[in-house]
């Protein structure tokens, strides 16, 4: 029972992380960010800078862990904050399904050029091996990762509370999602604000890499994805914009595969997922607008 | 669906119908043009490639015909209603998969697919039967899951029909005994380019359809729509209903044309594609689809070109692996970032609209 619990807890960290970092973006540009996945990708395979063998680890990955993270969060930061200088400041005031292609086509650059330089195959890294080691807490044998994952969750959660609520730049991130433009006449420097919104969501990217890094030992040009499309559906069942509702709504999702998994019948176990996206549109049709509306979203005439 | 008619028609109409009401044909006879240009170009596309008549190259241009099958199928709706819809070539999947099951020799189904009930066993038909059974069956299919989601609008329903793209995903993938899970193989390669021509003249006569210029008044101006009397969802089932046929159609001259279908030929790369093709071409024109089709593809063959290398002098220059997508993705931003509404915006081909506007 524990168990479950744990598990559903860690699956909805990394889709909460991977919701927020496409909140965050949504709030201040209204993109939907379908290159995050990519950036998630590209920060672990940063890990193997600057060899592009099959086992080695040269660089980076041989790091100290409190240096490892810090570089692993930089890169997704750095990334992500070149994809916006590079690309999105062209794209702001148009419509949002160029935006939502271009950033699907900027995505498609990163993994290819990941593509070309690592080959498809996944690689395997033993990133800091002695987190898999079992401990036991009340009677349930857990992955030290996990409770690791869950702890820096709520960790990264309670800073990023911190940071938008009692400094500046948090105020001003928050002003920016709510009305854009208001905030702007008020003099919130528009382009700063984005930059940020990147940065802070391209190294939540970065943890996510980290933490799917050690869970699977391998770096897959495809892990990403996988993550990215929940996130993407929490974002939106959260209501899109809203931070709190992403998170709320990452954790929900992770809940009901997890769930799910326990309590379908045998047979009805690999179509799992069928009845997850089943649940999504359920919830949607009930809340259109999303679990936590956000103040700034709402239709106005 | 004759094109002769129009003109006896209008003044008929006119003659009955009070004068305020324009006649009824005008904007049939004024957008024809476009249509017709836009079969043209396909057809001068086919006949050019049969000249040179290279096989790889016809495999090229079934597979770009399929595409604009597919592409005017989402313009139908995404262009017409705005709402970004992710969940179509789930319609796509379901044609490919009607076809597959009708078409390959019942011995081979009962050894592959043996949870087939046992008409669906029985039955061969030709290839353009089994696409109009798929047809009609992803059109129904769409008229279901559309009559659920069509209530939802914006961000909600794009998501919304992304679940829907991969709940079909999830149950095609392992529901082994009927859709083999895996891969399974159809007979019939051939589709004549008569296909995508229908399927243009189709979407061109739902954009001027009463259905159509509702949908398009509803998308630009919500609100003034829904005051005049427009029922949103209802104009968005319609054009959900014909796109999800068109889709389905797509889906079996999809099977038809490489011979093998498997629940992740339609699932998010060929949804991406589709999409990139429609928005580079311009949203909110049946022109860009059809154009973004044939640039994108044309683009994307001329890496492969590229890539392949080509012969200077004494040296072969070549493009290394996996620099075409890469290039193909920077291009296609550039064109965003220069136009972000797609190369055609609004905007339809035809003979008139340098000289009236």
């Amino acid at each position: 029972m524990l168990q479950i619990v744990f598990d559903a807890l860690s699956l909805g960290s990394l889709y909460a992380l991977g919701a927020l970092g496409i909140a965050l973006i949504f709030g201040v540009m209204r993109l939907v960010n379908f290159a995050h996945g990519d950036v998630i990708a590209f920060s672990i395979f940063a890990l193997l800078w600057p060899s592009t063998d099959a086992m080695a680890i040269v660089f980076a990955g041989n790091l100290p862990w409190y240096l490892l993270v810090p570089f692993v969060l930089a890169v997704g930061a750095g990334l992500s904050v070149l994809c916006e200088i590079v690309v999105f400041r062209r794209f702001r005031n148009t419509n949002p399904a160029t935006m939502m292609i271009a950033s699907f086509a900027l995505g498609f650059v990163i993994r290819y050029f990941l593509l070309m330089l690592y080959s498809s195959r996944p690689k395997s890294i033993s990133l800091l091996p002695e987190l898999s080691q079992p401990v036991e807490i009340l009677g349930a044998r857990l992955p030290l990762l996990q409770l690791i994952t869950i702890i820096a969750t709520i960790a990264i959660l309670l800073g990023l509370v911190v940071f938008l609520r009692r400094t500046r730049f948090g105020l001003e991130m928050r002003a920016a999602a709510e009305n854009f433009s208001m905030a702007r006449m008020l003099g919130v420097r528009a382009n700063r604000v984005i930059m940020g919104a990147f940065a802070l969501s391209g190294a939540l990217a970065g943890a996510i890499a980290l933490i799917f890094g050690i869970q699977t030992g391998t770096a897959d040009i495809q892990m990403g994805a996988a993550v990215m499309l929940m996130a993407f559906i929490s974002t939106v069942i959260g209501g899109l914009g809203s931070l709190a509702g992403a998170v709320l709504a990452g954790f929900l999702l992770g809940a009901a595969s997890v769930v799910m998994q326990v309590i379908l019948p045998v047979d009805a176990r690999p179509f799992r997922d069928a009845f997850v996206y089943g649940a999504v549109i359920l919830v949607l049709l009930f809340r259109p607008q999303g679990l936590i509306a956000a103040r700034g979203t709402k239709e106005r005439i | 669906m004759s094109t002769s008619s129009p003109a006896a028609d209008t003044t008929l109409s006119a003659e009955a119908i009070a004068a305020r009401k324009p006649a009824r044909f005008a904007l049939a006879g004024k957008s024809i043009v476009t249509p017709i240009l836009l079969v043209l170009i396909l057809l001068a596309i086919a006949i050019a490639t049969t000249m040179i008549g290279s096989k790889p190259f016809n495999q090229v241009i079934i597979d770009v015909f399929v595409r604009v099958i597919l592409v005017v199928g989402l313009y139908v709706f995404i262009g017409n209603s705005g709402v970004m819809s992710f969940g179509q070539i789930g319609f796509t999947c379901l044609g490919a998969y009607v076809a597959a099951w009708l078409t390959i020799n019942p011995i081979m189904k009962k050894m592959s697919l043996p949870g087939l009930p046992s008409f669906i066993m029985q039955a061969k038909m030709d290839y353009w039967q089994a696409a109009i059974v798929a047809t009609i069956f992803a059109g129904v299919a769409a008229l279901i899951f559309g009559r659920i989601l069509m209530r939802l609008s914006g961000i909600a329903a794009s998501i919304a029909t992304f679940a829907m793209l991969a709940m079909i995903n999830t149950i095609y993938s392992n529901w082994d005994s009927v859709t083999g899970a895996t891969s399974s193989v159809v007979g019939i390669p051939i589709v004549r380019s008569i296909w995508p021509a229908i399927v243009v003249f189709v979407a061109w006569l739902h954009s001027i359809s009463r259905a159509g210029l509702a949908l398009r008044a509803a998308r630009d101006e919500p609100t003034a729509a829904a005051a005049s009397g427009i029922d949103i969802p209802r104009e968005r089932l319609i054009a959900f209903t014909v796109s999800g046929a068109i889709m389905g159609l797509g889906g079996a001259l999809t099977a038809h044309s490489i011979g093998v279908v498997t629940p992740d030929n339609f699932y998010l790369s060929l949804t991406f594609v589709t999409l990139s093709m429609l928005v580079v071409g311009g949203m909110g024109s049946l022109t860009g689809s059809v154009l973004g089709v044939v640039i994108l593809s044309a683009l994307i063959q001329g890496l492969r070109f590229l890539e392949a290398g080509v012969p200077v002098g004494e040296t072969v220059l070549a493009l290394p692996k996996g620099l075409q997508e890469i290039a193909l993705g920077i291009i296609m931003i550039i064109i965003l970032a220069l136009r972000p509404a797609g190369l055609f915006g609004n905007r339809e081909l035809t003979l008139t609209r340098n000289r009236s506007e």
